[in-house]
This record gives structure tokens, C-alpha cells and sequence, in this order.
């Protein structure tokens, strides 16, 4: 029989054993295979040759077409993360200062969006720009334009379609991070001489930093990650590095290739949330998730 | 006048429909500790926060050092503010926190240095301004907290229930250490308590709040002493209130007829307006009723009734006994020297009806 010491020892383990068995059935073992896939070799005949090749890399990391993509993706992420961030601040601001009635009622309609498919969410952009959309029937109508705009399909209706997806990843953080604030350290702030702006860039802002690092982080992240924003509102020249995976996988049916490219997108993300953890911490944005 | 730090006149506080604060009207001589007093809710915090700044008065003037400040922002005013849960600058270490207010000061590096080390030593908390406040004990943080407050030499400091997150022990040390900081630095002080003890012990003056409304303003030995309601009686100390009714005039005594407790003689500067057969109320502080051995002889200076231990508080130093003594149920505070009675005895209750307040309006 196990002594009780023994058996307090494996109890950690049992009851964590069902979340193990998740991460390593649903995200290692496949992300193994992936590992794998990269490394076989697709023929012309369409079959996939099983061994040790390194062609896939060697194309995905020497092609410019590659690597041109791959950055832009991080300008249009980065560009992504930053209007969020200085949209999502000043919303999350107010929200956290609002009267604990009118509290519950605006961050319902922070989540409300989450509720209705991303896809249709992002569909929704081209009744507005469309070029028979409400947008030019109103330009049109007042005799503003002659002929209708074209407003779709390029890098800024990506980037307009990513910030309505990913707004409210960075209000929900920056919200938690502001109600966490003592308020109190405000005032103290402007009894020792602050005006309000002053005592906002002492205290406030450098301690909500944490939540705004953490929703830019997730931003980012899935800015970086997306392909339907790029292939609903996007034109031909806008493909994200996503899109070049979905293709790959999808369309060409060649998964060695899909599965270079998408380490590699992979690999680029690890190093900016590496990069993240050394100067924040994850600590942070289990918080701002909670 | 010229020698008053603060005054408050006529200041009423609504918020929406709910008056929190009722006319109230008083002021700080400058060098003064005044303590505001009352059970929660009773608009001693309002108060503080209308004279820091945080809220404006609905109607009413304060003025600091003859200035009047209703409009003039917080930050203008020159407060020293210390909150119950310290609010230190949590991503500051201790000297920034202290410097804090001097940076907005005009004070040269060297002189900010200075200034934060003579705080800091203070409150004796020398060496510890590379430390961040998360690393500090509750008392240290408190002293950082007050360290930073007095460091702008402010006109009036304001203290918002600031012992009360510290635990029992650490709090009277930190009463006595308040009280010798501001004694030191002289500065005008406005305290906001709900501990009676507190008040008692650190105030030059104390407010006694309710509702709103002041109850009462005097010495701490003024309102312990002669309480002016059944309110401030029972809020300052343990009293037992009884109903009575003068019986007599008596030369220098009135004598008061209480209902199972006989006769109770008190001076009559006690109770100037008494008229027989006017109600009245009558207050026996627990420590003026002293618990006796039934066969022990009488004194002079005391009254004495027969009564019933009904309840045992052991106290360490002190001994509370809950007593019945005909229809009341009196309590006694009594020091403990030799043996305790208990529950159930019958005992000798001494009253120093000297010492007995009469109420004359009752309410």
C-alpha cells in the first residue's frame, strides 16, 4: 500500500492529467505532424514522398516572395496593434470609469461582436465599402462623388477589417488592468501636486502598461495569423502570410510546403512573445484573459 | 481668526436626494490635532474630502489659512493626504514615492535628497528608500505614507482613518508615533476615526459626528466627561443610560428617582435647569460602577446597589462584568485586582454618582 506521502505526490499529476492529455493529443502530437510533414518531399505525380528532404525549407526560407510577404504581414500586424492600442486605450479608459451601472451594460457591448462569427463580421465590411455599398449610396446621394469609390480590397481595408476583429482583446485588457488600479493613488498623486493630466502619465498610464502590452501581445499575435480578413477584404497583392499556408494546403494540395511556411510563421511569433515574456511576463496576460 | 489653519462654515454635502453632511461649521487652530468621530456613515470622510478637494461642498465655505478654496483644485492646496490603505505608488520605490510631491515643488535635486532623508528618518525609516512599497510590513508602508505627506510641508494634513488596516498591537504604536511626529512638526492635523480610543487619545479637539450633524465639539475630556446626548455618551466609552426623573432639589444635589435603582444623588452643576418632576436621562460610565463583595463595608463617596453577575468579560488587565440589578442590565469595568467574582454572584455594586451625567433633553 502507498503511503500517504507517495500518494499526495501523485495526486498533482492525476488531477491534472485530463489538461495534459488535451495539450499533447490536440497541440503537440499535431504539431508534430506538421514538424514531420515539412520534411517530406511532394512529386510532381502528386503523391508525397516520405523521408528527410529539405527542399520545403530551403525554398521557404531563400524565395524573396517568401520572405517580401512574411514582413509585410508584421507591418500590417504592427500597424494593427497600434491603432488598436490607441483606440482600445482611451474606450477601455472610459469604460473603467463609468458608473458601475452603465458598467455592465457597455462591456456587454464589448463582448456582443464576439457572439457573431468573425467571418460575418468581416463579410459585413463590404455592404458598408462596397462599391454598391451604404457607404457610397450616402456620397453618391449627396452628390459628393460622381462615380462610386473603390474602397475595398486593399491593404487598408485589411488593416480597418483586422482593428474590428481585434479591438476589443485590447479594451478587455486595458479595462481589467484600469479597475485593478487603486484609485486612491490618483488622488494621492494630485494631493502632492498633480494636475489631472500629470497624475495620469505618473500612475495611471505606467501602471495599466502591463494590460495594454498584454492585449497588444494577443493582438498582434492574431493579426499576424490571420487569412480570412486578407482573402474577404483584401485585393489580389494584400495576401498575408497565412494566406500563402491556406494556399499551399488547400489549393496546391502541397501539405510539405503548407507545413515549412507555417513553422516559419510560427517560429517568427515565438520570438515576439519570447521577447514579451522577457520584458512583461505571461503572468500578465493570464490575467487580462481571466 | 488669523490663527485658524481651517475653518469650515455652513458646509452641507448632498448626493442626489441623501445629505450627507449638515451644515456643518468648525475650524483648525493652526498647530491643532482635531479628530472628526463617528460610526460609518456619519460624513466624517465627506467632510475630509470636501476640505482635500475630492468633493465639492453643495453649499458653504472653506477656507485655508483665510484663503477661500472651493474652487481651487487639489492639487493647489496644499494638503498632505494619508489613506487608510496607504496608497503608495506601487511601481515606485520608497524615495520616489516621498520625492514624489517635491518634484512638482520647484526643489532642486540635492535639496529633494535632503528633504526625503530628514522624512524618512522621521518616521524612522532610514535606509529603506531603494526598497519598493511591496516589500514593506503594513506599519512601514503607513510610515511611508505619512513620511511622503509631511515631506511638502503642507499646510494641513489630512488623515483619512489611517491606522485602521493595522493590527491591534502595531496600531497604539503607531498612535503614539503620529501623535510625536505632529506634536514635532507642529503641523495642523484633521483625523477622521471611528475608534473612540484613538480620538481620546491623540485629539486636541474632537468632533463627534452622526448623520451628518455635528453631535458635539470639545476637549477629549470635555466630550468623555460631559457628553452632551445619549449618542455621543454611548459612542465615547461604555455608559449605561438609564431613565430618571428629578425628585427634589436637594442644596448643592438633585435628587434623581430611577426606576428599581432608588435614589441617585448628583451635584447640581450636573444638571443646572432641573425642576422637580422634569425626565431626564442618566449616565453611569462602566468604570464608575465598581463591583464589590456583598459583606464589604461601604465608603462615603458611592452609592450602593445589590446585584447579579449576569455576564463574565475577561479583559486581561481589566474585567467587564455585566450585572442585573433590579429590571436594568448594568455593565462595570472594573481593573482586576485579586479575585474575580463570576457568573451568578451576588454582589455589592458601588455607583460614583458624582461622576453621573444628566441628559436634560432626552431623546
Amino acid at each position: 500500500m502507498a503511503s500517504i506521502e507517495a500518494r499526495e505526490k501523485r495526486q498533482p499529476w492525476i488531477l491534472l492529467s485530463p489538461a495534459l492529455l488535451t495539450i499533447v493529443t490536440l497541440l503537440l502530437v499535431p504539431l508534430l505532424f506538421i514538424v514531420v510533414y515539412s520534411f517530406w518531399l511532394r512529386t510532381a505525380s502528386g503523391a508525397d514522398q516520405i523521408g528527410f528532404h529539405l527542399d520545403n525549407w530551403q525554398e521557404a526560407l531563400s524565395d524573396p516572395f517568401y520572405r517580401d510577404i512574411l514582413l509585410s504581414t508584421l507591418r500590417i500586424a504592427g500597424i494593427t496593434t497600434l491603432l488598436c492600442a490607441v483606440l482600445g486605450y482611451p474606450t477601455a479608459y472610459f469604460v473603467a470609469r463609468s458608473r458601475t451601472r452603465h458598467k455592465t451594460l457597455l462591456l456587454l457591448l464589448l463582448v456582443l461582436p464576439f457572439w457573431v462569427s468573425y467571418i460575418i463580421r468581416t463579410l459585413s465590411w463590404i455592404n458598408i465599402l462596397g462599391v454598391s455599398g451604404a457607404l457610397n449610396a450616402v456620397l453618391l446621394g449627396l452628390g459628393i462623388v460622381q462615380e462610386p469609390l473603390q474602397m475595398l480590397y486593399n491593404e487598408a481595408s485589411v488593416i480597418l477589417g483586422l482593428v474590428h476583429f481585434l479591438l476589443p482583446f485590447i479594451v478587455l485588457n486595458v479595462y481589467v488592468s484600469l479597475i485593478g488600479i487603486d484609485r486612491h493613488l490618483e488622488s494621492a498623486a494630485r494631493s502632492l501636486g498633480c494636475n489631472q493630466r500629470q497624475a495620469f502619465l505618473e500612475i495611471t498610464l505606467p501602471l495599466s502598461m502591463p494590460g495594454l502590452a498584454a492585449g497588444s501581445l494577443l493582438c498582434f499575435v492574431l493579426a499576424a495569423g490571420t487569412y480570412i480578413t486578407p482573402l474577404v477584404l483584401g485585393g489580389p497583392r494584400d495576401a498575408m502570410f497565412a494566406n500563402l499556408v491556406f494556399d499551399a494546403i488547400i489549393t496546391q494540395l502541397d501539405w510539405p510546403l503548407g507545413s515549412a511556411l507555417s513553422l516559419m510563421l510560427l517560429a517568427v511569433l515565438a520570438v515576439v512573445v519570447a521577447v514579451y515574456n522577457r520584458f512583461i511576463g505571461m503572468g500578465q496576460l493570464a490575467r487580462g484573459l481571466s | 481668526m488669523t490663527d485658524s489653519a481651517v475653518e469650515l462654515s455652513n458646509i452641507v454635502k448632498r448626493f442626489d436626494s441623501f445629505t450627507a453632511v449638515q451644515r456643518f461649521s468648525m475650524s483648525l487652530e493652526s498647530g491643532s490635532f482635531v479628530t472628526l468621530l463617528g460610526p460609518s456613515g456619519c460624513g466624517k470622510t465627506t467632510t475630509l474630502r470636501m476640505v482635500a478637494g475630492l468633493l465639492d461642498p453643495s453649499e458653504g465655505d472653506i477656507r485655508i489659512r483665510g484663503r477661500r478654496v472651493n474652487e481651487v483644485p487639489i492639487h493647489q492646496r496644499n494638503l498632505g493626504l494619508v489613506f487608510q490603505n496607504y496608497a503608495l505608488f506601487p511601481h515606485r520605490n520608497v524615495f520616489d514615492n516621498v520625492a514624489f510631491g517635491l518634484k512638482y515643488r520647484k526643489v532642486s535635486k540635492a535639496d529633494i535628497r535632503q528633504r526625503v532623508n530628514n522624512a524618512l528618518e522621521l518616521v524612522q525609516l532610514p535606509d529603506l528608500g531603494r526598497r519598493m512599497p511591496s516589500e514593506l510590513s503594513g506599519g512601514q508602508q503607513q510610515r511611508v505614507a505619512l513620511a511622503r505627506a509631511i515631506v511638502i510641508e503642507p499646510d494641513v494634513l489630512l488623515l483619512d482613518e489611517p491606522l485602521s488596516a493595522l493590527d491591534a498591537n502595531l496600531r497604539e504604536d503607531m498612535r503614539i508615533e503620529l501623535k510625536r511626529i505632529q506634536t514635532q512638526l507642529g503641523i495642523t492635523t484633521l483625523f477622521v476615526t471611528h475608534d473612540q480610543s484613538e480620538a481620546l487619545a491623540m485629539s486636541d479637539k474632537i468632533v463627534v459626528m452622526r448623520d451628518g450633524v455635528v453631535e458635539q465639539i470639545g476637549a477629549p475630556r470635555e466630550v468623555y466627561d460631559k457628553p452632551v446626548s445619549e449618542f455621543v455618551a454611548g459612542f465615547l466609552g461604555a455608559a449605561n443610560i438609564v431613565d430618571a426623573r428629578v425628585h427634589e432639589l436637594d442644596g448643592d444635589n438633585v435628587l434623581l428617582q430611577v426606576d428599581d435603582l432608588g435614589m441617585i444623588p448628583v451635584p447640581r452643576a450636573r444638571c443646572p435647569a432641573c425642576a422637580p418632576g422634569t425626565a431626564v436621562r442618566l449616565v453611569l460610565r462602566s468604570e464608575h460602577l465598581i463591583v464589590q463583595r456583598a459583606d464589604e463595608e461601604h465608603s462615603h463617596d458611592g452609592l450602593y446597589l445589590s446585584a447579579r453577575i449576569a455576564t463574565v468579560d475577561y479583559q486581561g488587565q481589566a474585567i467587564r462584568y455585566f450585572l442585573h440589578c433590579g429590571k436594568h442590565t448594568l455593565q462595570a469595568l472594573n481593573m482586576l485586582d485579586g479575585p474575580a467574582f463570576n457568573e451568578g454572584d451576588s454582589v455589592s455594586l458601588k455607583v460614583r454618582h458624582r461622576d453621573a451625567v444628566v441628559l436634560e433633553t432626552p431623546r
